[in-house]
């Protein structure tokens, strides 16, 4: 049922950026003990948990939580909208009341992070990995000259996105970088993974954020101002980006986004604020298309209009994004906590009278996807 | 001292044909009996319909360039700037490659490109299926 669940609690860790001095698991603590802070709740109070990137029994354990409901789910950075979806469901059925998702990632200063090889083994190991990928920027990326082709756009219209993330993050004190760059200084950038320069590609930190949901009932007891479930989605597709169904469209943001949609019963015309998971500068292009915002084709003309900078009629990526905010890996839930601050009208580059925000996960090379659509009244 | 390798391919009771038929110059590809789709990459099963009744066959090694990316890092194996690519075979299924035999620039790739199975020999164990451009003389032999 929609607007059934409210997320009461949503903070990130108190740094962000470069954290030599958390562990990763420390960073998931210090998200969950802010988070608590901002809900006016305790440790006690907690009985379900969800976490990505450390197991929740370990979670669980480190913080001194008994939950009675656990969700692992590991999909990538789109995993918390998925906890989101999932702990909202497990508390409408009764499993638990008050669940507590956590995050943390010493992306940059790797500090009690444990690695990720893949097998050779695998069917990535054994169909990709000889062929020289060198994780993200040579994976996520290959996609979009396909993508280019298709559509005709060029390098300019992938620089223009991070240009106006730099806009949006320049009113933010802590975005990684605020300086306002140009679509030169993007194309003069240094060549990571041709067509992709470097200031194409997001940030690489540290930090963590945590969310708690409740029941929209008990939300009425606690101190702070509810932001309600009204819909959300889910769909997986291929752990090989060489296997993606279609390289101009990805078919997971499709099917979640279709999924959130039709569960909130809300039109298009009705968000007023969007976030979209932009580990690379091609994946709001992409995200606008898949979700329906505009048709195939027409979201780099849509950027190029200024309909997603300041003052445009669809503000994106308000935070400055996975470009200039930060992006510690599994960026999805600093995503969440600028869609539940535009909603509680806290956010640095406040959107005037930001009702509804949907908020675009992704996971893996265009693998996995979650849809969160949250508001700030009942509808 | 031997220069740095490439990651290779560990084969699975499930993948062996694929790479035992890169070692004999033959690139293997998988369809249904029954839906007749061709898959990749290997398991023994249609993911289309399910069914088990699937057979092996040779492909032509003809492809086209669907898309890629030009790596400028370093990487252990690999001379950068070097095209990671994703090539769609002639019978439908993509996989991912490098192109050979071919400057490795914006200009001498082009996407839709055709392409052809090169294979390169790794380890005694390992041939990797490359693409090169097709050559002239290879579409009047056929």
């Amino acid at each position: 049922m929609r607007c059934a669940v409210a997320i009461v609690g949503a903070a990130e860790t108190t740094e962000l950026g470069k954290i030599p001095d958390l562990s990763q698991i420390q960073l998931h603590a210090d998200a969950a003990l802010n988070t608590l802070a901002d809900a006016g709740l305790g440790l006690r109070d907690i009985d379900g948990l969800a976490t990505a990137g450390e197991s929740p029994t370990a979670v669980a354990h480190y913080l001194g939580i008994v939950p009675s409901w656990v969700d692992g789910t590991a999909v990538g950075g789109c995993s918390f909208m998925l906890h989101v979806r999932h702990a909202a469901a497990a508390i409408e059925a009764g499993l638990c009341t008050t669940v507590l998702i956590t995050h943390g990632e010493s992306g940059r200063s790797q500090v009690g992070r444990a690695g990720h090889s893949m097998s050779s083994a695998s069917l990535v190991g054994q169909f990709e990995m000889p062929y020289g990928p060198m994780g993200p920027p040579t994976m996520f990326t290959l996609p979009v000259l396909r993508y280019m082709k298709e559509y005709g756009i060029g390098e300019a219209d992938l620089a223009r996105v991070a240009v106006i993330q730099r806009e949006w993050a320049a009113m933010n004190p802590r975005a990684s970088y605020r300086d306002p760059i140009s679509i030169e200084d993007v194309l003069e950038s240094r060549m990571i993974a041709y067509p992709f320069r470097k200031l194409m590609c997001c940030l690489v930190t540290d930090g963590g954020g945590a969310l708690i949901l409740t029941s929209a009932e008990r939300a009425k007891d606690l101190s702070t101002s509810p932001v309600y479930v009204v819909g959300s989605g889910e769909a997986v597709e291929t752990p090989m980006v060489s296997q993606m169904e279609d390289f101009t469209s990805s078919r997971a943001f499709r099917l979640a986004g279709q999924a959130a949609f039709a569960s909130s019963g809300i039109a298009h015309a009705d968000v007023d604020h969007l976030m979209i998971y932009d580990a690379f500068a091609h994946l709001p292009l992409y995200g606008l298309e898949d979700l329906g915002f505009v048709k195939r084709g027409e979201a780099a003309a849509f950027v190029r209009d200024r309909n997603t900078a300041p003052g445009g009629a669809l503000p994106l990526n308000t935070n400055g994004g996975g470009l200039s905010y930060m992006h510690s890996g599994m960026y999805g839930m600093y995503a969440l906590q600028e869609s539940v601050r535009q909603l509680r009208g806290r956010a640095a580059a406040q959107v005037k009278e930001a009702s509804i925000s949907l908020c675009l996960g992704v996971g893996g090379m265009f693998g996995a996807s979650g849809v969160v659509i949250l508001s700030n009244e009942i509808l | 001292m031997t220069a740095p390798k490439r990651p290779l391919p560990q084969p699975t009771p499930e993948t062996a044909h694929f790479w035992n038929g890169t070692l004999e110059g033959e690139l293997r590809l998988q369809r249904c009996t029954s839906c007749e789709e061709s898959y990749f990459p290997p398991r023994p099963f249609c993911p289309s319909c399910g069914t088990r009744d699937v057979e092996v066959y040779p492909a032509s090694g003809r492809a086209r360039l669907y898309s890629y990316v030009i790596n400028h890092r370093a990487m252990p194996g690999f001379e950068s700037p070097y095209a990671i690519a994703v090539v769609e075979l002639e019978e439908g299924p993509r996989m991912m490659t490098n192109i050979v035999e071919c400057p490795q620039t914006p200009e001498a790739l082009v996407l839709d490109m055709e392409l052809e199975v090169a294979f390169q020999t790794m380890s005694d164990e390992i041939t990797l299926p490359l693409f090169k451009p097709r050559s002239p003389a290879a579409e009047t032999s056929e």
